[in-house]
């Protein structure tokens, strides 16, 4: 922009140059992430959305456009539906527990002087176990004749329960441990978060008034950590949505259905039946929701703008 | 500060803080008189704060009493002790706009805690009618300050001096008896600085309530003040006006800290009939050290004089010019006097004596220097300050 | 007021401690089951404590007699190759999006915050198509190449980059140094925190991974750590809960014994990522 002002002989043929070379240089640095985004990302999603309008199966000789009637299968098919509302339901369980959890536990841990990193320490631990590991522990916790749990549940009077195998049951325990997974995750976002609260204010607060734990919290603990919840609201709604290998592991989507989710249902069609076309759609329609979420998502962070 | 006056202050006996095994605060007595603007001065880390703190109910001292207006409120907590604070950072709250901020002091007194809950506080009919008298209030408070325009808006969208005015507000709603001030000026920039003085001066006269204001800025302090407490290392090293401060320092380390460019110490011994020598000078001082013994001498800038007109007879010291900085309204003069060890000095000069000086050609090296009666102070081997026999108030050969 | 406090502080000690024991039963139960002998883990009685240390031949079944082994060693391969060249493309990359003008910028870094709510398992369906196509299924190439484009490690590193000064790039280029000298010896030793803590993520990411796995693995010898734990219950244990905990330990251990060791940096890792 200030080329003209520059008092050498030739200014603006080198400056050029030098532009065309940098320029050269960054084509030259993007061009495998490029590649491989049109070649993993790109490439893939055209595919897909016209796979969604074709009946392919795998290893079919004869392909056909069917047009939007793989969509319109999707939301008459009882087990995909089964799968939409069993996906739902855990979310709802697993987004409020881990949320509302995670920030419980983040304030308790806040308190605690000495021992803070030990708590740290043992709820984070699920975070980094590899849960397919953790999953077959779990199964043979909740055996139930060789576990322990079944008994315990049974001398505390709640009868001798399969929480496996009880239909009733199955999802709410497989929720549970996701939110097992979970919490210690949300906890350690949450400890940050409080961790950036000003003391002054806790102490402006106790000057004004705001001495009781509820006064205090609800003046500044929870708007102070508005950005964070949301953030963990977000990231916990979207992990819970893809629930998948405590299903895989644990349940097959058994019994009866009763923990078929949105992408084992995804799976058995697109890689056990192989009918492709009719997973790209189920794919797409799930591409729809996670592009809704994260526009959610953008559209409230930008709400941290208005804070200090 | 007698008893009958302070009753309605602040008082603290015999306050001491230690941290782990720090002591900062030594078993410290303040007497604050109902209405008056008190500063804690002092060099960072003195404990200012922490005192201040105290007195707040921000952090419970190990021993000692806090009273204001008559009555111990050691038991209490902050907000019943009927004090309010403006912090350094100012603690606004983000997500509030200025109005809330303004009337959350007022809310947690005088709703319930079901009104003030979400939700659940819209059920309350008396509610309504409540925050309506709460944001009259607010207004009022917003307008004396001039900050009525800006209600609306959250603390991100104010510039600092803004900040610093609603921070003012929040602790003005409540008629407080006591303003606590933790260096409220410190992030504002210089020229905002001076204004805002102003107006805590102004708004102090206007109240006419208790403030206690905590700085580690002279300037601040020597402007606004009706008295000073100097503080270093956790204990008051003299409690009195601006005034008794500069010219009665209690102790050396008093007389260095205030004033500047700071004053000149000399090392001298007494000459046993109660004056001191100086080279070739004798200042008399009617103390009553034997001789020998080892004293300091205090000069202020401004106590040095050339020899013009009627100052030209009082004792004189020679001096070596080193450097001279025109500051504009005065001038300041880096000098070496001839004495033994060459001790450097700094000389005040008005612009017009300076002017006048240089005229008469009293500029050129070496330099004669006067020692004027007033900003001479001698201080005893423990550093406490001797006070000039009466009979020899001017320093006459 | 001061027993109050007492009493909240037991109170939330109380709390905690419970979740904690809630956190740490499964991991307990897994270490405990591991050296408990056969014979025991189908008693009637339940007896917390093993009443003998059947540890080495639990372990030892799990070591020799499984195909654990085999799928932590293909799960160290999968995990450092994915790594290898996740961070030769994102480093480079990200530089350029955020220092050098090039035509096209603006839209692959439009197409990188796209990506960004991309799972897996979009892409999943037609890349299993084409990996079939050549042939490529159950090799350690169709383990890895989905994941060697790392949006997220172009966010990172780009947002990373952006931080550092101006000023020293310049100099640089005065010095003479090429923009590739610029990345290796400048860019990337300063971003050295920022791939920390993006190796942590990516490492424990396709570690732990099971959907692409199951997916495109079929053998044996291609098992990564989810798929070799799953085998191990599903057929080879022989009903042996004991070596099959102890299975379910050596693959959940290197993750784990990391975090210990490393933990400021693991949390950095996991928790900066939250979207995938
Ligand atoms: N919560 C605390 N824990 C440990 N030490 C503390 C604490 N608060 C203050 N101190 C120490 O007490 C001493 C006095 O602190 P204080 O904040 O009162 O100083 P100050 O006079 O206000 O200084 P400044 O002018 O820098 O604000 C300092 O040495 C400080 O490090
Ligand atoms: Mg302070």
């Amino acid at each position: 922009m200030a080329v003209s002002s520059v008092p050498f002989a030739s200014p603006a043929p080198q400056l050029a140059a030098r532009e065309r070379r940098l320029a050269l240089a960054g084509a030259a640095f993007a061009a495998p992430a490029a590649l491989l985004l049109v070649a993993i990302l790109l490439a893939p999603l055209i595919v897909l959305v016209l796979l969604s309008v074709t009946d392919y199966r795998l290893g079919a000789v004869a392909v056909r456009f069917v047009g939007l009637a793989n969509y319109a299968e999707m939301f008459s098919d009882p087990v995909f539906r089964r799968a939409i509302r069993n996906t739902f339901l855990y979310v709802a369980f697993v987004l409020p527990a881990g949320v509302f959890g995670g920030l419980a536990l983040a304030a308790l841990v806040h308190a605690r002087k000495r021992t803070r990193s030990l708590y740290e320490v043992i709820y984070f631990l699920p975070v980094t176990s590899t849960l397919v590991a953790m999953a077959t522990v779990w199964q043979f916790l909740l055996h139930p004749s060789l576990g322990p749990v079944t008994p315990l549940l049974a001398a505390l009077g709640f009868g001798r329960l399969d929480l496996l195998n009880d239909p009733d049951l199955a999802l709410a325990t497989l929720a549970l441990i996701g939110l097992w997974q979970l919490l210690g995750f949300n906890m350690v976002l949450f400890l940050a978060g409080l961790s950036a609260v000003p003391r002054d204010l806790y102490e402006a607060a106790a000057l004004d008034g705001a001495a009781g734990a509820v006064d205090r919290f609800l003046r500044v603990t929870w708007p102070m950590l508005g950005p964070t919840t949301m953030f963990v609201t977000i990231t916990t709604t979207i992990s819970a949505f893809k629930v998948f290998d405590t299903v895989v592991v644990l349940t097959r989507g058994g019994p009866l259905g009763a923990t078929d989710t949105l992408l084992y249902v995804l799976y058995l069609e697109g890689f056990h039946y192989f009918r492709t076309g009719y997973a790209a759609a189920m794919t797409v329609v799930l591409l729809a929701f996670l592009c809704l979420l994260s526009l959610l998502q953008a559209r409230l962070i930008e709400r941290r703008v208005h804070y200090a | 500060m007698t008893d009958g006056e302070s009753a309605d202050g602040v008082r603290l006996t015999g306050i001491a803080k230690s941290f782990g095994g720090t002591r900062v605060l030594a078993g410290l007595d303040l007497a604050v008189r109902a209405g008056e603007f008190l500063t804690l001065l002092g060099p960072s880390g003195c404990g200012k704060s922490t005192l201040l703190r105290i007195i707040a109910g921000l952090e419970r001292q190990d021993c000692g009493t806090v009273s204001i207006a008559g009555r111990p409120v050691d038991h209490l907590p902050p907000a019943e002790r009927d004090v309010a604070m403006v912090f350094q950072s100012y603690a606004l709250y983000p997500h509030m706009t200025v109005a809330g901020n303004l009337a959350t002091p007022l809310e947690m007194r005088r709703l319930t805690l079901l009104e003030r809950l979400p939700l659940i506080k819209h059920l309350s009919p008396r509610r309504a009618r409540v925050m309506r008298g709460i944001m009259a209030e607010v207004r009022a408070v917003a307008e004396a300050l001039r900050i009525e325009a800006l209600l609306d808006r959250k603390p991100a969208q104010l510039s600092g001096g803004q900040r610093q005015r609603v921070a003012l507000g929040r602790a003005m709603v409540r008629h407080p008896a006591v303003f606590l001030m933790d260096e409220p000026l410190s992030n504002l920039d210089a020229a905002l600085r001076v204004e805002v003085r102003h107006e805590l001066a102004d708004l102090h006269a206007r109240l006419g309530t208790t403030f206690i204001y905590v700085t580690h800025d002279q300037v601040e302090a020597m402007t606004m003040s009706s008295r000073i407490a100097l503080m270093d290392q956790g204990r008051i090293l003299q409690l009195g006006t601006p005034d008794d401060l500069y010219d009665r320092p209690a102790s050396l380390a008093v007389a260095r800290f205030i004033g500047s460019p700071s004053l000149t110490v000399l090392e001298t011994v007494a000459d046993g009939v109660g004056g001191i020598r100086l080279g070739a000078v004798r200042l008399p001082f009617g103390h009553r050290f034997a001789a020998g013994t080892r004293l300091s001498l205090g000069i202020r800038p401004e106590a040095f004089a050339l020899p013009l007109g009627p100052e030209a007879d009082g004792p004189a010291l020679a001096a070596r010019l080193v450097r001279a900085e025109n500051l504009g309204a005065e001038w300041h003069l880096h000098v070496r006097l001839d004495l033994p060890g060459e001790p450097p000095a700094i000389v005040r000069l008005t612009a017009a004596e300076h002017e006048a000086a240089r005229a008469s050609g009293l500029l050129e090296d070496p330099l004669t220097l006067v020692l004027r009666a007033r900003g001479v102070h001698l201080f005893g081997p423990d550093g406490a300050r001797v006070e000039p026999d009466p009979a020899h108030t001017a320093v006459v050969e | 007021m001061r027993s109050r406090a007492f009493l909240a502080s037991v109170l939330s000690h109380l709390v905690l401690l419970i979740g904690a024991v809630l956190m740490l039963a499964p991991f307990v139960w897994m270490l405990l089951t591991s050296i408990r002998p056969a014979e025991e883990v189908f008693g009637a009685v339940f007896d917390p404590i093993p009443s003998r240390f059947a540890g080495f031949e639990n372990y030892a079944q799990a070591l020799f007699a499984s195909n654990v082994p085999r799928a932590m060693l293909n799960g160290a391969v999968v995990c450092l190759g994915i790594l290898a060249v996740q961070l030769a493309t994102a480093l480079p990359a990200a530089y350029a999006l955020a220092r050098l003008r090039f035509p096209g910028r603006g839209v692959l870094f439009g197409l990188v915050l796209f990506g960004l709510t991309v799972p897996i398992q979009v892409p999943a369906l037609p890349l299993y198509l084409a990996l079939a196509k050549a042939g490529l299924l159950d090799t350690f190439f169709a383990l890895m190449f989905p994941f060697f484009l790392t949006v997220f490690g172009l966010f990172l590193f780009r947002q990373f980059f952006r931080t550092y000064p101006e000023e020293i790039l310049q100099a640089a280029r005065l010095d003479g140094m090429g923009e590739f000298e610029i990345v290796w010896r400048l860019a990337v030793p300063a971003a050295l925190p920022a791939i920390g803590a993006f190796s942590v993520f990516s490492i424990v990411a396709h570690w732990n991974d099971l959907y692409w796995p199951l997916i495109v693995v079929t053998s044996r010898e291609r098992a990564t750590p989810p798929l070799g734990i799953l085998a191990f219950r599903d057929a080879e244990t022989g009903g042996n809960y004991g070596a099959l905990m102890a299975g379910a330990a050596l693959i959940t251990a290197p993750l784990v014994l990391a975090f210990l060791v490393a933990r400021r940096g693991f949390v950095r890792g996991l928790t900066m990522t939250g979207l995938k």
